[in-house]
């Protein structure tokens, strides 16, 4: 168990021509399972590859377990590392696969057996130990993976999207039982995912990051609440945060956040309302998505199925939205601000 | 294959048939003219080396058939009256030494220009292969001398010496291909698992670079048995010679040809190996890194 920490480490390749990791300062707490959330080329692989001693950072420090680890070889680190592309070793079969950490350990053999038996039971590849790489599946080849990951009791685990592989309902039960295994050693990990649900769904914090930076870290409610700034509103939540501008600011609010009139009508001074143009609408059962236009915005309304919103293009209606729901975020920088009611309520459209 | 569905394949059945037919045929007759090709040479030699003098220069006598009693008197004067033995010997010897300095250093030097060097890497490779192709009729003379400063004149150590100058830039070249598709994640992996660098490459890119080092073992094997000129150059006496050489100066004598004995010479050598390579193609290079990463 460790604490990793990184502080202001940067990596620029080609010389300093690409900057793909620019002065990220991460944390982890010990046995916290944390998740690292970007768009594709944002950087993810390359901070967990420094971490693991793979790639030298171009500047700044790497701690694990407080002990600044930048000189230390990989090994030196005690780490358990997944790959994005599973790198099972090709000439051995699966039981040699499990046990190679074990052998590199010189750890005897009869508990070799043993840890390779247990990892391979939690994840349920026990039939396939005599099995070369080649003739598993591709979910078969990624619990390999983890297995291989889990025999070694390391200090930490760095996982790379090692999910992506898996078919919808294998990676919900893979999931659950990842996060069911990290609970239960509670070895601290960090895990990365360009998979929005996965990540509010297993992390205990996720750390946003777009270009290179950090853009927000925090439980999955503060960042899916509290967005730190307009991309972390629009990269999480499906469909993301509408965002309507008001002189030099951005009012955002989520899809779920619209609701009709009650019956008692509205008090104005803690809703703020407006009218939305309907362009199309998505049936989906327990719900529907309003596609419209308001103040000249794409906007996108959540609402129950059976509400009474005009369904044909063209069709108006007033919403309303809770001032506790509305953020404020600056129009320039896309920067959170402290939500100041008085602006919203004198660029109220009712 | 293509697999059609069920209706498409009924409606070209008519057509089809008589189009798959047609290269079915151009398939065979291509195949057997190939084989045909390749297995006349090798008919005619084992027959030659059987026939007796009398048969083989009678311009009379049918040349595909043993018109006199085949004999093993060719085989005897090539076994016991010349010194095919040491020839043997002596080849064997040099394509050993040769073989394991060229894969030593060929090894790290592929890994290395794959993995170390960058783009230069990849471009050096090509400059390397280049110095392959200059002609050894061009660098004996100089090699010559060299030869000479090392005291290896008239001995079998010149070759064993001079050869890996061409195996090791042909086989360096070779290597770098393959060193190219070994997923590179599996050293990192083995790294992360608790080996250094080196103990890293050694669990993981060599053992997966196999068919690649055997490949450079048959070239450079390949390559030292049928040199000629260099052998030619720097050795004299039939105790140092080669199979290429030694066989080729003893039994052509004057301008009379022993041509059973050098046709026994050459299937000799041929045969087994050619069995050889054939059992460890097979056996290596098909689909060893598949299923090392996904996709
Ligand atoms: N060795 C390298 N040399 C130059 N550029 C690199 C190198 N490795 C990565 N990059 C660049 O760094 C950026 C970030 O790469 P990285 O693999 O960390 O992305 P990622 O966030 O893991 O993306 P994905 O979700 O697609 O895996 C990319 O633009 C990539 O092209
Ligand atoms: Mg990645």
């Amino acid at each position: 168990m460790a604490i990793v920490e990184t502080r202001k480490i940067t990596k620029e390749f080609d010389g300093g021509a690409v900057k793909v990791v620019k002065d990220i300062d991460i944390k982890t707490v010990d046995g916290e399972f944390l998740v690292l959330l970007g768009p594709s080329g944002c950087g993810k692989t390359t901070l967990l590859r420094m971490i693991g001693g793979l790639e030298h950072p171009t500047s700044g420090q790497i701690l694990i377990a407080d002990q600044v680890v930048n000189h230390l070889p990989p090994r030196a680190r005690q780490i358990a590392m997944v790959f994005q592309s599973y790198a099972l070793y090709p000439h051995m079969n699966v039981k040699g696969n499990i046990a190679f950490p074990l052998k590199a350990a010189n750890i005897d053999k009869e508990e070799q057996k043993r840890r390779v038996d247990w990892a391979a039971g939690i994840l349920g590849i026990d039939h396939l130990l005599d099995r070369k790489p080649r003739q598993l599946s591709g979910g078969q080849r990624q619990r390999v993976a983890l297995a291989r990951a889990l025999v070694r009791e390391p200090n930490v685990f760095l996982l790379d999207e090692p999910l992506s592989n898996l078919d919808a309902q294998r990676r919900a039960s893979a999931r659950d039982e990842l996060q069911r295994f990290q609970h239960e050693i509670g070895t601290t990990t960090i895990y990365v995912t360009h998979d929005q649900v996965e990540a509010m769904g297993m992390g205990h914090r996720i750390a946003v990051i777009e270009g290179g930076t950090v853009r927000q870290i925090g439980t999955p409610r503060d960042i899916y609440e509290d967005p730190a700034d307009t991309f972390v509103a629009t990269f999480l939540g499906s469909p993301p945060m509408n965002l309507i501008p008001r002189g030099d600011e951005l009012i955002g609010f989520r899809p779920e956040n619209f609701h009709l009139a009650p019956d008692g009508g509205v008090d104005s001074s803690t809703s703020l309302s407006f009218k939305l143009t309907s362009i199309r609408e998505e049936y989906l059962g327990s719900e529907k998505l309003v596609y419209g236009e308001l103040e000249g915005e794409r906007t996108v309304a959540r609402m129950a199925a059976n509400a009474d919103v005009p369904a044909a293009e063209g069709g108006e209606v007033t919403l309303f939205v809770d001032n506790a729901d509305l953020r404020v975020f600056d129009r320039e920088s896309g920067l959170r601000k402290e939500s100041a009611p008085a602006t919203i309520a004198t660029g109220s459209g009712s | 294959m293509a697999t059609l569905p069920p209706t498409q394949r009924f409606a070209s059945e008519g057509s089809g048939r008589g189009k798959q037919f047609l290269a079915r045929t151009v398939l065979y007759a291509t195949a057997v003219i190939f084989s045909l090709f390749a297995f006349i040479p090798f008919a005619w030699m084992i027959m030659t080396m059987f026939k007796t003098n009398n048969d083989l220069y009678n311009p009379r006598n049918n040349p595909f058939l043993y018109n006199d009693p085949p004999t093993l008197s060719n085989l005897d004067l090539l076994w016991n009256d010349t010194s095919f033995r040491t020839f043997i010997f002596n080849t064997f010897l040099i394509a050993l030494v040769v073989m394991a300095v060229t894969v030593i250093i060929v090894v790290p030097a592929a890994y290395s220009l794959v993995r170390l060097a960058g783009r230069w890497g990849s471009n050096l490779g090509i400059l390397i292969f280049l110095v392959y192709l200059v002609p050894p009729t061009l660098l004996f003379i100089p090699l010559t001398g060299v030869v000479a400063d090392l005291g290896l004149q008239n001995s079998k150590w010149s070759m064993a010496l001079v050869y890996p100058t061409f195996t090791i830039p042909f086989c360096t070249w070779l290597m770098m291909g393959f060193m190219r598709s070994v997923p590179w994640e599996i050293e990192e992996q083995a790294m992360i698992d608790g080996y250094s660098r080196i103990g890293a490459i050694w669990r993981t890119v060599i053992p997966v670079s196999i068919p690649g080092i055997l490949t450079v073992v048959i070239f450079s094997f390949t390559l030292t048995l049928h040199e000629f000129v260099y052998s030619l150059a720097f050795v004299q006496s039939s105790g140092e010679k080669t199979v290429s050489v030694g066989v080729f100066t003893e039994l052509i004598r004057g301008d009379v040809f022993f041509w059973q004995s050098l046709m026994a010479a050459a299937a000799l050598v041929a045969i087994p190996v050619a069995l050889l390579y054939n059992y460890f193609l097979d056996r290596f290079i098909a689909g060893f890194t598949l299923g090392a990463v996904k996709g």
